[in-house]
């Protein structure tokens, strides 16, 4: 599939922002993170800007950006409406969190139930996100619940690397944050990597017998294309550069994502002051690229049944 | 509503697509593109088509494949268009509305004006019978030319989608798939016509017809086996055969 690099980018922010935003939700309310109000601002403002720049994003692959908000009214079969639905209805909470925390500096109450719906609303929306590609039943690399949990698991680990980043900022991070943050790493990158096994030792159920009907005949292999150039189905759906290179470009993920992460992390540990922020900052920035060559991996990698019209063996 | 229609159309219509007849000759695709860039939807345009890298939606493709080796190998030739799917998820993923199956005869259409251009749909086909239009930056599919079939102002037998109209091989069919007495369900009962990718549980309803078996071996005619032996028992041929053949 056709890694665009719009939906890469919306799936990492958006996903990093609502992992951020699920986390604070979460922890805000029982004190663990203090509620300040200049914490307050940079942490809730880094969450929903996120969000909303990845939801803005992924609007400039539309062939009609400017009727974006009719993708709101078919939630009841569409995962693609659930989360525009489930996106919008999240602003709700979360605004009221936000104005409990910075504006009244009160976490508790009916702003502790806002915090705790907008984590809920967090939590739900990145599962529509990852429904809308779990739910395709032609790219076999997707139709997967493991991918629900891949999504889950990497939103969860951006935002405790934003977290982490932000109490470092304001020198509020304790032992609890770092050990949160490595331990977001290690669980979502061995979810990835169950997801990695699996998806490589099974084969697709299709093959080009059943796609055109004619196993009984024999073999089927591919004489004359339908057409001599490109077209919108090879062009989406048919894009090979990063198996070629899938090995390498996943080792480069682990690398930036999980391996430099820890280390930074380790070192944050033992060091102090000005030192413990920059580190911190370039923990946050390392795993962040992880995962944007990950998600880009993610399209690259999955091979969408068409392609067995067009020559493949598998998908 | 992107939901499927709740009980089954009572009608389905589609096409049934002969693999032994077709020549794959192009020109069901070539009259589909044109009656459908004039047609009731927008355009089907195409992007430099002059150029070095021309591009364009169609909405019927003629891939040939080989199929089986040596001298079982034989060339079949494969139309594919929208096999209007009774299970179809490229109604169901829609967002907007835009992508629906018609209760009245199971016919999947996009409305254009309400379509964003998203591509999940073309992405939920299996088949990749979905194009976006390059320029319109709407989703473009087969419409089994619903603007034809029941145009009143077109002679009866005018009355089929385009592609089925010129195929100069008789190799595409067009009727209602629901009723066992058409005469579409009755080839496909006769000929074992059968779905593409049945194990992803789609649906179609369009079927194919697999090529008939090999009609090119002795025996496989109903003809002698060989020709009937040259010799001649007497008379003037037997003469000239024993003066011949010395």
């Amino acid at each position: 599939m056709h890694p665009a690099p719009s939906i890469v980018f919306f799936t990492t922010a958006s996903g990093a922002g609502y992992g951020l935003l699920l986390l604070l939700g979460l922890l805000v309310p029982t004190g663990l993170v203090p509620a300040e109000r200049w914490l307050g601002l940079v942490a809730m403002g880094l969450s929903l800007g996120l969000v909303t720049l990845g939801l803005l994003s992924s609007t400039f692959h539309l062939g009609h950006p400017e009727r974006a908000w009719r993708a709101l009214s078919q939630w009841r079969s569409s995962w693609l409406s659930r989360e525009g639905v489930m996106a919008l209805l999240t602003y709700g909470p979360a605004g009221l969190f936000a104005y409990g925390w910075i504006v009244l500096q009160r976490v508790d109450g009916i702003w502790a139930v806002s915090a705790l719906l907008a984590a809920v609303g967090a939590f739900l929306t990145v599962i529509c996100t990852a429904m809308i590609y779990a739910s395709l039943k032609p790219i076999r690399q997707w139709h997967d619940p493991k991918v629900v949990l891949v999504y889950l698991a990497f939103a969860v680990m951006t935002g405790a690397l934003l977290l982490n980043a932000t109490l470092h900022l304001f020198g509020r991070a304790s032992g609890w944050s770092d050990a949160l943050m490595v331990g977001a790493l290690w669980i979502a990158w061995a979810i990835k990597f169950v997801y990695w096994l699996s998806i490589g030792s099974t084969d697709g159920i299709s093959t080009p017998e059943t796609a055109t009907g004619l196993s009984a005949q024999g073999q089927v292999r591919l004489l004359d294309p339908p057409h001599s150039e490109s077209n919108y189905l090879l062009r989406e759906m048919a894009f090979r550069v990063a198996r070629k290179h899938a090995r390498r470009l996943r080792a480069l993920a682990v690398l930036l994502g999980l391996v430099a992460p820890t280390l930074l992390g380790a070192v944050v540990i033992f060091a102090g002051g000005w030192v413990d922020i920059a580190v911190a900052l370039l923990a946050a920035a390392c795993g962040t690229s992880g995962v944007i060559v990950e998600r880009w991996l993610f399209f690259a990698e999955a091979k969408h049944t068409v392609t067995l019209y067009y020559g493949a063996r598998a998908a | 509503m992107t939901s499927l229609p709740a009980q089954a159309p009572s009608k389905r219509l589609g096409l049934v697509i002969d693999l032994d007849t077709c020549v794959g000759c192009q020109a069901c695709v070539v009259n589909c593109k044109e009656w459908n860039t004039g047609g009731y939807p927008a355009p089907l345009s195409d992007q430099d088509p002059y150029g070095a890298e021309p591009i364009g939606a169609w909405l019927n493709r003629v891939h040939s494949f080989e199929v089986g080796d040596g001298a079982e190998g034989r060339t079949v030739h494969f139309p594919k268009s929208c096999l209007h799917c009774e299970d179809a998820a490229c109604v169901t993923v829609c967002p907007t509305g835009a992508s629906y199956k018609r209760e009245e005869d199971g016919i999947v259409l996009v409305d254009e004006s309400i379509c964003i251009g998203c591509g999940l749909c073309a992405w939920a086909c299996p088949y990749g019978a979905r194009e976006l239009d390059p320029v319109g930056g709407v989703m473009k599919k087969c419409t089994l030319c619903v603007d034809r079939i029941y145009n009143e102002n077109l002679p009866v037998e005018d009355r089929e989608p385009a592609c089925v109209t010129t195929c100069p091989a008789r190799a595409r069919h067009f009727g209602d798939l629901a009723d066992p007495e058409s005469d579409v369900s009755k080839l496909v009962a006769e000929r074992d016509g059968m779905d593409l990718m049945p194990e992803l549980g789609y649906r179609p309803t369009n079927k194919y017809l697999p090529p008939r078996p090999r009609m090119d071996r002795p025996g496989t005619t109903g003809a002698p086996a060989a020709l009937e032996p040259a010799t001649a028992e007497g008379g003037f041929l037997g003469w000239l055969d024993n003066v011949l053949s010395r």
